[in-house]
């Protein structure tokens, strides 16, 4: 019995195997983001300082045009943050690469809304758009991910 | 247990079988996939993109005077070259060889023309931010046309002052101006350049402008024309029978590109190029000067008096963003050049920003093995295609030349 069992595992270890490797394969080779990756556009702050969320400018958003976003960011009893301090960067985490543009907060749109200029995604994949908002409640950041 | 286990082994047959039949029998395409295929047809061009920097960009009458000033060998220091000596219009405005010659020989091969009235960055490595300013380059080369701006100043008043005066008003008076003055030129050259006042400079400056943005106007007429693949992808969205188009190796060629390939990250689009900058690991070529791509163009084209924010621009600043939000030259620029667009790729050898690789098959073993970069860092990773996928992806390649036998001029 012990026997049949070993030699059942070993039959159904190979397409098993196959299944695997191949699975394994074609994630490399497709380069696919993590499974759970957090779509969100809103979210908290690493430190739970805000709360930020952004609107971008383009839906949906296309490789290879430039455009801009709102951000929205409040404190955690959900009062507007004005006069923050906004810097943005970026970049594929599976190329090692950054933002081809280097965006800029270019208005202040009260209400804790800030219009971003210079938002761009020249290669379809996973990007992440990283955040540092500087506030009265002090600095934190917050990265968004998306998929184009 | 025994039910469960005898599923999941069937499920895990079923799905290397189906894995096998998708990478060696390409018969229908994935919904990413399609996306992907439809998004490098021509159809997704959009239209031609206004040129606010160039108000002439759209003129019938300025692009007629700047073909005839791209085809005029005058424009040059030995009276032999012209725009159209190195991007031959029966050619794809290229001119097959590794390195252009001018009136002697630049470090760097010859683009094609065709779409790049759609690129924020013009030349290999990005020195320039429209058509007009690119065109004004060669001109001032020594290596190309060998000229100088007072010299194509006066050239203009000679042989095309009522064409220039009817488009941009009339010619300055350059009575005083010497027939050779510079910034870009040597010994007396530039001396006498330096010599002007600044009214003079400036008068200078603007015709130069003019006559770049005359052959703008003419290069945004010079437009891809449709191939194979796009009559290929044209079916495809309009759900019809797509067999006979690409040949299976093609198609297979085809899915390889959108996918295992990973040709996608940087030729995306209808144009196939991203617009933007990349290592990819090209050697040098020996005795050239060092070349460091895109990190030295990034102060050039911010320094440029020609470019979009600059007082030959007739753009509002608000229209500049490409120039007002450029990335900085950091270590990923080192050795980045811009992607070429892949349209008729097949038919024009040799390859790469030097004309370092001769054949299209090679350039596919260097994708395909990744070597080390000369200097900065290459941004490819081995793809460990067979000769099999290399070979569908060659052949797809071919499928991307230009239908039409008519030249464009």
């Amino acid at each position: 019995m012990s026997n049949l069992i070993t030699r059942r595992r070993l039959f159904w270890s190979v397409p098993v195997a196959l299944l695997a490797v191949g699975g394994i394969a074609v994630a490399k080779m497709m380069q696919p983001p993590p499974a759970d990756l957090d779509l969100s556009l809103a979210k908290s702050t690493d430190q739970g300082l805000y709360t930020v969320s952004v609107e971008p400018g383009l839906s949906p958003i296309s490789v290879g045009t430039m455009h801009g976003w709102v951000v929205q960011i409040s404190t955690r009893d959900s009062k507007p943050v004005d006069h923050a301090r906004i810097a943005v960067d970026g970049g594929m985490p599976q190329h090692g690469h950054g933002l081809p543009t280097e965006p800029q907060v270019s208005a202040d749109l009260g209400e804790g809304r800030y219009q971003v200029e210079g938002m761009k995604f020249n290669m379809p994949g996973w990007w992440v758009v990283n955040l540092s908002v500087d506030g009265p409640d002090g600095p934190d950041t917050v990265t968004f991910n998306l998929v184009l | 247990m025994r039910t469960s286990t005898a599923i999941l082994s069937a499920l895990a047959i079923g799905s290397a079988a189906a894995a096998y039949w998708t990478l060696t029998k390409p018969q229908t395409w994935t919904e990413e996939e399609t996306r992907l295929v439809l998004s490098l047809g021509l159809a997704s061009l959009p239209p031609l993109p206004a040129d606010p920097s160039n108000a002439v960009a759209d003129g019938p009458d300025a692009a007629s005077l700047g073909k005839a000033l791209f085809f005029d060998t005058r424009l040059s220091a030995n009276g032999t070259v012209s725009c159209g000596t190195c991007h031959l219009p029966e050619r794809q405005f290229q001119d097959d060889l590794p390195r252009a010659k001018g009136v002697g020989e630049t470090a760097r091969r010859t683009m094609p023309i065709a779409g790049t009235a759609y690129s924020p960055w013009l030349f290999w490595d990005g020195r320039k931010d429209s058509q007009w300013a690119q065109a004004l380059g060669p001109l001032e080369s020594a290596v190309e046309h060998g000229t100088d701006r007072a010299y194509i100043a006066h050239l203009i008043g000679v042989h095309y002052a009522d064409q220039y005066a009817a488009l941009f008003g009339p010619l300055p008076t350059l009575d005083a101006v010497p027939d050779h003055a510079g910034p870009n030129g040597f010994g007396t050259v530039l001396d006498d350049w330096l010599a002007l006042d600044d009214i003079q400079k400036d008068a200078i400056n603007r015709v130069f402008a003019n006559v770049g943005k005359a052959i703008a106007a003419y290069e945004r007429t010079i437009t891809p024309q449709p191939s194979r693949f796009d009559a290929y992808v044209d079916r495809l969205a309009a759900g019809e029978d797509t067999s006979g188009i690409l040949s299976g190796q093609e198609e297979d060629g085809l899915r390889l590109f959108v996918g295992k390939g990973e040709c996608t990250k940087c030729h995306n689009g209808p144009l196939m190029t991203d617009n933007f900058f990349h290592n990819t690991g090209v050697a040098a070529v020996p005795g050239l000067p060092d070349d460091v791509g895109r990190s030295l163009a990034v102060d050039q084209v911010l320094a440029d008096p020609f470019n979009c924010l600059g007082p030959y621009s007739d753009a509002e600043p608000g229209d500049c963003a490409e120039l007002k939000f450029l990335g900085k030259a950091g270590h990923e620029m080192i050795r980045a050049y811009k992607p070429p667009s892949l349209r008729g790729v097949a038919s024009r050898p040799p390859y790469m920003h030097a004309g370092q690789i001769a054949t299209l098959g090679e350039v596919l073993f260097h994708y395909n093995t990744a070597p080390a970069a000369p200097d900065g860092h290459s941004e490819l990773a081995p793809l460990n295609l067979n000769s099999a996928e290399l070979a569908a992806l060659e052949a797809f390649l071919g499928a991307l030349d230009p239908i039409a036998k008519e030249v464009q001029r």
